[in-house]
């Protein structure tokens, strides 16, 4: 079988894989890094929302080989370095931006992708940024507080509690 | 999905070697092939990535005026590039959602050639011309049916080249589950005429509605459409709408297309 290095989430892996590995079961099964999860299998969900040198991208629609020497970034490098919640993580919280939670990872993927290019993003540019991101339980009101939260924006304006 | 060999040249030479071998299959950014070969409607005993070959990525600006995209640029590429054009930017910033964006390409969208999809239509309508490792081929000719071009057996896309059109405008009603084209419209203004390319309507694929064409030449506004007839026949119809719904908003987009446009 070929071989995969990458870094993830600041450190050096490797292993061995099936040229048909997915990146997401790579980083599942093979690195038990089991925050990044696969809701659909088919593309749509964005629960398996990881950032490959930087970009967001689809875990289950990327082969593991085609991360070879990449840096990835999953849900379990985001936390601050002494454990606590990020900014994300924190503003999901406070504002009960999850209820089960599955798709929670995927979105504070999407999240940190946008913020990093869109400081202040508006409510509308948060909604098209999540597109690829399906949350079964919050109805996104509160996910999208959170992200207003989270980038320090009035939250005012969004009605669902 | 089946398992396969897996190669990623550096080069667009050592690409071409490897697809010369027994059921080899180009692989793009893989947002359709993947999913595909999950479902096992696909399974080539060898992939060949092409998102390693640098020679096939970026946008330019030809001395001619005209746009040449690499056929491995991806969508959030040209949608973030400041040398493309208002229609395609539109079209580009709306395929799929963000992490799509990020893998799907331009070459892999004209390749498959999907009925629904959305980069057709922009190379058809703004009369581009498709550069393979082989030839140069005119959009006119390059799009030969549903999920059927003019590429032969191991030939792909190096880049596109678009002229740019004076007006520009995308159009796509999109069907909320898939974010593809129900009916998408693209609309170009050139010196010398109107191309209105639809994508996500017919049986056949991508096409020109050359009607339409006709009576925008004469009269640039959304009234010029009016009397023009779009008979159901040879129309897609699934779950999603009907053959007359999608007939009907062709007319729809094309408006909104002109309004936009203008």
């Amino acid at each position: 079988m070929p071989d995969v290095k990458m870094i993830v989430n600041g450190k050096k892996v490797s292993g061995f894989v099936e040229c048909r590995t997915l990146l997401v079961e790579f980083i599942r099964n093979d690195l038990q890094l089991t925050g990044t999860h696969v809701g659909c299998d088919t593309s749509q969900c964005g629960a398996c929302a990881i950032h490959v040198d930087g970009k967001l991208v689809k875990a289950c629609t990327m082969l593991a080989l085609e991360a070879n020497s990449c840096e990835v970034s999953t849900i379990e490098g985001q936390a601050n370095e002494d454990g606590s919640l990020n900014f994300i993580q924190q503003a999901f919280k406070d504002h009960h931006g999850l209820q089960c939670g599955f798709c929670t990872p995927g979105m504070v993927m999407a999240t940190a992708d946008l913020l990093k290019t869109n400081s202040k993003p508006t409510e509308l540019e948060i909604r098209d940024h999540l597109e690829g991101n399906i949350c079964r339980c919050t109805g996104y009101h509160n996910i999208v507080k959170a992200i207003l939260a989270a980038s320090g924006q009035d939250t005012s304006l969004i009605a669902a509690e | 999905m089946y398992n396969f060999e897996f190669k990623q040249p550096k080069t667009i030479s050592e690409a071409l070697t490897a697809l010369k071998s027994d059921e080899a299959q180009a692989l793009a950014g893989g947002q359709t092939l993947i999913p595909t070969m999950k479902q096992r409607l696909a399974s080539p005993s060898s992939i060949v990535s092409l998102s390693e070959i640098p020679e096939m990525k970026g946008i330019c600006k030809n001395d001619d005026g005209s746009i040449s995209i690499g056929g491995g640029t991806t969508h959030a590429d040209v949608a973030n590039n400041s040398n493309i054009f208002p229609g395609l930017v539109t079209l580009a910033e709306n395929i799929g959602d963000a992490a799509v964006r990020n893998r799907g390409t331009i070459g892999g969208s004209l390749a498959n050639n999907d009925p629904a999809a959305c980069y057709p239509a922009a190379a058809l309508s703004a009369g581009a011309t498709i550069v393979t490792n082989a030839r140069e081929i005119s959009a006119d000719d390059f799009f030969q049916g549903m999920f059927e071009t003019a590429l032969d057996e191991g030939e792909i896309i190096l880049s596109v080249r678009f002229p740019v059109p004076f007006l520009s405008s995308y159009q796509k009603f999109i069907q909320p589950a898939s974010r593809f084209a129900m009916v998408g419209v693209f609309l170009s203004n050139f010196d010398n005429g109107i191309r209105v390319a639809v994508t996500g309507a017919s049986e056949e694929g991508v096409y020109r509605w050359v009607e339409a064409e006709g009576a925008l030449k004469d009269n640039f506004s959304e009234s010029a459409l009016n009397d023009l007839l779009i008979e159901p026949k040879g129309i897609i119809g699934d779950i999603h709408a009907s053959k007359e719904y999608r007939a009907h908003l062709i007319k729809v987009m094309t408006k909104r297309a002109v309004k936009s446009a203008s």
